[in-house]
């Protein structure tokens, strides 16, 4: 049987907020999913080290405070530079489209907004998942 | 009453057969069953006199003030701040022009978390959802032309709370303004920092002195502030039902009582200054009859568990901000229509000032058209709809009536609950409230998710492309160097043996018993950092650190 999928979910920065990240770690848990949550202010450094630590196929961040241009480039630089960039980096947050596409261009996967539902990033996990372990077979 | 009963019997029966009949189940906002029709029956327990009475008098359930809006209007306070001191003392000058009647500073968050700006934590952070202050300079800048002795300030700031405001006094000072003459407000809530927003610094322990100290400082020195601002807002915004907000924030608010009377302070001295900040959330009954409830349970608490024996110390004072976590970033312009319904139920439930949201802040901080439609909003309400002309209006409406005994019951569920699992702290340590909160905001979204909630233009009326339609604030991210450069000139401009020397004494004082603000104010004056100044309590104090939830 093929192992469930593991997430790792992080709040990094200063930020408090974690209403969100809560909300989503039920939902994808609910959905079948090995969750992993590092709880707040994490530094970039942190949450790649838990990430390759428990060997996860994913980390989904969240920032609200402004900061995602800063963390999720962070973030990305950490898994190439010690090889990990088979884990899928996304998140979700307060950030603007335009950020969302530079984002993009760099590597990060889909950044969810305020609005999207519960079930779009389940669906998304779960198919991008499956694509990279097929890539990877 | 039982020919009510008997009609309210037969009109049972008979709206059973019709052909419209519903047996869904109707719910408010936080999930409280509602029945189809309230009558004299649900409030058969009810007494005038002890339960609603009248306004400016016990239990004060109708208001605090004997002649509410028809005195005086409540505080139009937009809550503001935004990359620099010196924008932000652009938008305030830009607020009060436009008839915004109180000020009200969002600090950035590595002020929040005590880290100047050139901290390496604080990268990609600095003046982005609020101002950066890193000393009195930053300060003396936000304040700049505008004179501290006529308009009142309202500072959302938590565990370097006591800083601020020193920095605010000493800023008055270079005005020529004695601190007695100051009004305003710091949040200085840490117990829901723990709850809900974490933003922490220390452990529990430390924090609550910090408050007692300012409690104490403020009654000699600033008797004209409100020392804390207990917040049930974030509590809210962190997924919290109705109910939950206000047994959480009122238990908080019991737990400064409490360790202000430990403290050796007599009640009555610091308890007039105790005011609260609620959110108003998008169930309109529901949030009036949490703001009634709060106040009678204030009320009855100070003077009876309490033995607060001044009538100022049993007033529940409040501040209301709408709910942020109402907004969608979907047809963003309908935040504007939900902005003002949430702010009816802010003034129908008696609130002494108010923070509106502005339509686009669901992207980012608002910008300057969004907030005046937000202000607007605030003002249409108090003059055009006639909602101010008399007090508490929905007093006696079986519906209110009844929904407010039901919350009050709800909170003094809750309070029982906390007291059996040992108080506060202990909750917060077993992650009790944050469970609470977190199960609460789980279920909502799943309500939104399976169409048992609707959201308009999110779930339902939906149109394609309609995000993204309305102009967005953004940020300098030059403001963060200009602020580390600044910083550095600072530090090699000031008197650095002066400030060591002030640094120094707040060592001494942090690690004895004595008031810590009189030493704080020293540092501030001299132009030591707020990272400097929390180095010295973080050394001595410690940081909290919360258990891993989930």
């Amino acid at each position: 049987m093929e192992r469930p999928i593991r997430v790792l979910l992080a709040k990094p920065g200063l930020d408090g907020h974690d209403r969100g990240i809560k909300v989503i770690a039920s939902a994808l848990r609910d959905a079948g999913m090995e969750v992993i949550y590092t709880g707040l202010r994490q530094t970039p450094e942190a949450i790649v080290r838990a990430a390759i630590q428990e060997d996860v196929d994913a980390i989904g961040m969240s920032v609200l405070s402004g900061a995602h241009m800063t963390l999720f480039p962070e973030v990305l630089e950490l898994l190439r530079a010690q090889g990990a960039d088979h884990i899928l980096l996304f998140g979700g947050g307060i950030i603007p489209d335009k950020d969302i596409r530079a984002l993009q261009q760099m590597g990060v996967g889909a950044l969810f907004t305020p609005g999207a539902s519960l079930q779009e990033i389940i669906d998304y996990v779960r198919r991008e998942i499956a694509e990279r372990r097929k890539a990877q077979q | 009453m039982d020919k009510v009963a008997q009609g309210k019997a037969r009109w049972a029966a008979r709206a059973a057969q019709s052909p419209c009949a519903d047996d869904r189940q109707f719910i408010t906002v936080s999930g409280t069953p509602i029945q189809p029709l309230y009558t004299p029956l649900d409030i058969q327990d009810l007494d005038f006199e002890k339960d609603i009475g009248f306004p400016g008098s016990f239990p004060f359930t109708r208001g605090v003030r004997d002649t509410m809006y028809r005195g005086k209007l409540w505080t139009m306070r937009q809550f503001a701040g935004l990359g620099s001191a010196k924008q932000t003392n652009e938008r305030f000058h830009y607020l009060l022009a436009h008839g915004q009647t109180g000020l009200s500073v969002a600090f950035d968050l590595p002020t929040l978390m005590g880290y100047d700006s050139d901290h390496p934590r604080s990268k990609g952070e600095v003046g982005r959802c609020g101002v950066a202050v890193d000393s009195l300079q930053d300060m003396e800048v936000i304040f700049s032309g505008i004179p501290l002795d006529r308009i009142s300030t309202s500072m959302t700031i938590n565990a370097p709370a006591s800083i601020l405001l020193a920095m605010y006094i000493a800023v008055a000072e270079k005005q020529g303004i004695p601190s007695w003459k100051l009004t305003g407000t710091i949040q200085n809530d840490i117990l829901k920092e723990y709850i809900a927003q974490k933003e922490w610094i220390y452990p529990p322990a430390p924090s609550m002195r910090l408050i007692t100290d300012t409690m104490a400082f403020c009654a000699q020195h600033v008797p004209k502030w409100n020392t804390i601002s207990i917040s049930g807002y974030h509590i809210r915004e962190a997924g919290s039902t109705a109910v939950q907000e206000l047994a959480f924030t009122l238990a908080d608010g019991f737990a400064y009582v409490e360790a202000g009377i430990a403290a050796g302070l007599d009640v009555d001295v610091f308890a007039p200054r105790l005011s609260f900040f609620f959110n108003a959330h998008l169930d309109l009954f529901e949030e009036v009859a949490k703001y009634r409830a709060a106040r009678r349970l204030w009320a009855r608490y100070m003077r009876d568990k309490y033995g607060a024996k001044k009538p100022e110390s049993w007033l529940l004072r409040f501040h209301t901000q709408t709910a942020g976590c109402s907004l969608t970033a979907q047809q963003p312009e309908n935040n504007i229509i939900r902005t003002a319904y949430e702010a009816l139920a802010g003034v129908l439930g008696g609130t002494q000032s108010l923070h509106t949201n502005s339509m686009d802040e669901t992207y980012a901080l608002p910008t300057e058209h969004a907030v005046k439609i937000a202000l607007r909003t605030q003002q249409i309400l108090a003059y055009e709809i006639g909602v101010a002309n008399t007090i508490d209006p929905l007093a006696g409406s079986y519906f209110v009536e009844a929904l407010t005994d039901q919350m009050e019951k709800g909170a003094e569920a809750y309070f029982a609950e906390i007291e059996k699992r040992g108080g506060v702290l202990k909750c917060i340590e077993q992650g009790y409230f944050q469970r609470e909160i977190a199960e609460a905001a789980y279920r909502y979204q799943r309500q939104i998710e399976n169409q048992e909630r609707i959201v308009v233009g999110v779930n339902r009326f939906t149109e394609e492309g309609d995000t993204g339609t309305i102009p967005i604030l953004e940020i300098d991210p030059a403001v963060e160097h200009e602020q580390c450069v600044a910083l550095k000139r600072l530090r090699s401009e000031r008197d650095n043996d002066k400030v060591q020397r002030a640094l120094a004494d707040l060592r001494r004082v942090a690690e004895g018993t004595e008031n810590t603000v009189p030493a704080i104010l020293e540092c501030v004056r001299v132009y030591a950092t707020e990272g400097e100044i929390v180095d010295v309590l973080r050394s001595v104090f410690g940081e909290y650190q919360e258990p891993v939830l989930l």
